[in-house]
């Protein structure tokens, strides 16, 4: 086995997409601001009956799940020694870099007293019993983290002399030393904060339907976005390859697809299993609102499985079609436990605002912004993908 | 691709073993929720009897001026008023306490589900096991371990909302129209409770009780939370809970329409009390196992669901929540196995991925990212 290249795509980073998904951060900038000079109740529709809306749950809740790419590569080839998947490891990392700091940002916004937001880290505030006080640090350190292991990437693109003359060549080699100890952190931290994204719900008892309350909810919620890592980085692939006209990585995805279909059946396994153990097995036919909710969110993730485990995983197309299903699952999971199934009482109810949706989009605009203008101007794919005709986009 | 399948197989077992064995054996117990809390020692607390309850809302008013809470008017409701009517509908960043009403029917008579109406009084519990405190990852929610008050200081608060989200009462509340906003909740007028002599010091209080004081008369009458002090039928209480818990019990046991006389403002305290007929009330005391048990008590004539008060179980979430997390990061032993497990097997794997590479030009470098 050689080693694995790295090119910059190296393509105009100013685009006509580009600029139109700029126009939406822009629209997000708007809102964002009128935020912080008017109060949240300005531009969200969060109540104290739904006091965690779109900000929270589709940017950080399901925003770090599609995150979990660098975590789900990571875990495969360097806990389960699977080298063959290392070409994968950059953009998956990448993906997460952006998942998890715009998620960070988010927060930022989201919190309701921002500038006292530093006592997380003071001891004498910290309250270890609380569960989102773990994922705050878990998800801090690993934010960290994760610029650390794309640490590498800058420095390759640096100048030599410029390295040397700043020691930046010995930072490189250290980095490298000890780039296991980065790897294993960073699958411990997503290992902790995403299952206990799902321990969150705990608290939730008397307001969330019992098909989502279950002690099991750690472990749903950490095998879903081990999923979820898996589908992102097809997704992601899938959509550079196609846009780029990049070397196809279809023959590897057809290998990923039978690890991603092999979580998502423990995952159905596990929460019906626990379904019919607790005896709620009749909520989900009931019918109604929630039964019904539940039994997509099962049908979303029987796509997947049934696409990923048949001949077809060896073709682009379905495998698209799989890691989308795969990915609407996974956040369907996310928003029905978060939101669409929490019932308040008193007569609440929560649908976001216009301006709330923007700054939601905004973030993933600028998302993908950041995305496109990294792997075009640092080297982040793996193979000559330089030297590949494709149109220019 | 030179590793064999049984190479792959065999790093698998590894690190699935190291991943699950680490948490399973920390946790040779099944998962079980956290022990739960006792109420504290002097804890202090309300009875709302919803039968008593006259729905004048001068516990509203009374509530504003001792906290500082301005006049609350929907723009619905403008028309009803000019400015200066209060018409909050529920507790909000503005309202701590609120009087709510239940309506069926012809309204034609008090407190019966059918063709009737009754009140009911909302704000905090005080929870013996309060999920706000257990959410808060700032110990911005904190319980007296004296009276068992559950407070909130807004300097640590950063304004995450989870207490709003998990509280099983909806009763935290942010100011979601202010740019500074913060959390709003009741907290048994504290401020007033600090200067009475039984709570400020309990060494002063210890003397007083030697001096042989009776225990109530320490407490100064106005100085008790504003919406008992005002209430004029005595619908809202104030004193010890087990005192509390004891009188509610007693009208439990009298015969519905009997006479009794219902005290005001603090119970024991020398106010004259409201003689009146005991309502038919249902046979539940709202409160006292209601997720672990709160320190308010509830009587009411109508089933309490019908009051915006949910069924709830005898444990707290608190408990669940925290027993997950102790189960699983109990001394941080099982993060650290786990931890020391990654480490291990990510070493090799980029060792082996390094020698597989070994051939290939230099600077052209294996990295993990």
């Amino acid at each position: 086995m050689t080693a694995i290249t790295h090119q910059p795509l190296g393509r105009k980073v100013v685009t006509k997409p580009f600029l139109v998904l700029g126009l939406f951060v822009l629209i997000a900038a708007y809102f964002i601001l009128r935020r912080f000079l008017f109060g949240m109740g300005d531009v969200s529709n969060m109540s104290n009956g739904y006091p965690i809306g779109t900000w929270v749950v589709l940017d950080v809740v399901i925003g770090t799940a599609f995150g979990c790419g660098g975590f789900a590569i990571a875990l495969l080839v360097y806990i389960f020694n699977r080298n063959v998947y290392h070409p994968l490891m950059r953009p998956a990392l990448l993906g997460g870099v952006f998942g998890y700091t715009l998620g960070g940002l988010a927060v930022m916004i989201d919190l309701g007293r921002y500038w006292n937001a530093f006592n997380l880290l003071l001891p004498w505030y910290g309250q270890p019993n609380s569960v989102i006080f773990e994922v705050a640090l878990c998800v801090m350190a690993y934010i960290t983290v994760l610029w650390l292991e794309f640490w590498p990437v800058f420095l390759e693109r640096m100048p030599p002399a410029f390295k040397q003359r700043f020691g930046l060549d010995k930072l490189q080699a250290f980095l490298k030393r000890y780039m296991y100890v980065l790897v294993a952190v960073g699958v411990l931290l997503p290992t902790m904060h995403q299952s206990s994204l799902g321990s969150v719900l705990l608290i939730m008892g008397s307001k969330l339907s019992p098909l989502w309350y279950t002690t099991w909810l750690p472990l749903l919620y950490l095998t879903s976005a081990l999923a979820m890592g898996y589908g992102v980085v097809m997704l992601e692939a899938t959509l550079v390859n196609r846009a780029f006209k990049t070397p196809s990585e279809v023959a590897l995805f057809a290998k990923l697809s039978r690890v991603a279909a092999g979580l998502l059946i423990g995952y159905l396994a596990l929460r019906w299993g626990d379904l019919v153990d607790r005896g709620y097995l009749e909520l989900a036919f009931a019918g109604d609102w929630d039964g019904n909710l539940f039994l997509t969110e099962t049908a979303l993730f029987l796509v997947p499985i049934i696409v990923l485990l048949s001949r077809r995983r060896a073709s682009q197309r379905w495998q698209f079609v799989g890691a989308v299903c795969l990915l609407a699952a996974g956040s369907l999971y996310r928003l029905d436990s978060y939101l669409m199934a929490v019932r308040p009482g008193n007569g609440w109810t929560y649908f976001p605002s216009a301006p709330e949706l923007m700054i939601t989009i905004g973030i993933v605009c600028l998302e993908i912004m950041l995305y496109l203008l990294f792997i075009k101007t640092l080297p982040v794919l793996s193979g000559n993908v330089a030297e590949s005709r494709g149109r220019p986009s | 691709m030179d590793i064999s399948r049984r190479q792959f197989l065999r790093d698998a077992a590894g690190a699935i073993a190291t991943a699950a064995a680490a948490p399973v054996a920390e946790a040779a117990a099944p998962f079980a929720p956290r022990e739960p809390k006792q109420l504290p020692p002097k804890a202090i607390g309300m009875l709302y009897d919803s039968t008593q309850c006259i729905g004048c809302k001068a516990c509203v008013t009374a509530c504003k001026a001792a906290n500082g809470k301005p006049v609350e008017q929907p723009q619905h409701l403008a028309r009803w008023n000019e400015g200066t009517w209060d018409t909050a509908e529920d507790i909000s960043g503005k309202t701590l306490n609120v009087i709510r009403v239940y309506q069926n029917g012809t309204m034609a008579e008090k407190d019966r589900e059918i063709d009737g109406y009754a009140f009911v009084k909302r704000h905090c519990l005080h929870c013996v096991d309060p999920s706000c405190i257990s959410v808060c990852p700032v110990s911005a929610m904190q319980k007296d371990p004296v009276t068992g008050i559950v407070t909130h200081n807004p300097d640590a608060c950063i304004g995450c909302r989870y207490c709003v989200y998990g509280c099983p009462f909806n009763v935290p509340q942010y100011q979601f129209d202010e740019p500074f906003g913060r959390i709003a909740k009741c907290q048994l007028c504290n401020h007033l409770l600090k200067e009475n002599l039984l709570l400020s010091g309990r060494d002063s209080a210890a003397v007083a009780v030697e001096e042989g004081t009776s225990a109530t008369s320490l407490w100064r009458q106005s100085q008790i939370p504003a919406c008992c002090n005002v209430c004029p039928t005595g619908a809202s209480l104030f004193g010890w809970v087990d005192e509390l818990q004891a009188e509610a019990e007693r009208r439990l046991a009298r015969k519905p329409g009997e006479m009794y006389e219902f005290p005001r403002g603090l119970l024991g305290g020398d106010r004259a009390g409201q003689v009146a007929p005991v309502g038919h009330y249902q046979p539940h005391i709202y409160g006292e196992k209601e997720a672990g048990g709160t320190q308010v008590r509830y009587l009411t004539g109508v089933p309490h669901e019908k009051l915006g008060l949910p069924k709830l179980p005898d444990h707290s979430f608190a408990a669940v929540s925290e027993g997950m997390q102790h189960t699983l990061y109990k001394g941080m032993i099982a993060p650290l196995a786990l931890f020391s497990g990654l480490v291990f097997l990510a070493r090799r794997s980029a060792r082996q991925h390094e020698e597989e590479s070994g051939n290939s030009k230099p600077g052209d470098e294996e990295r993990p990212s």
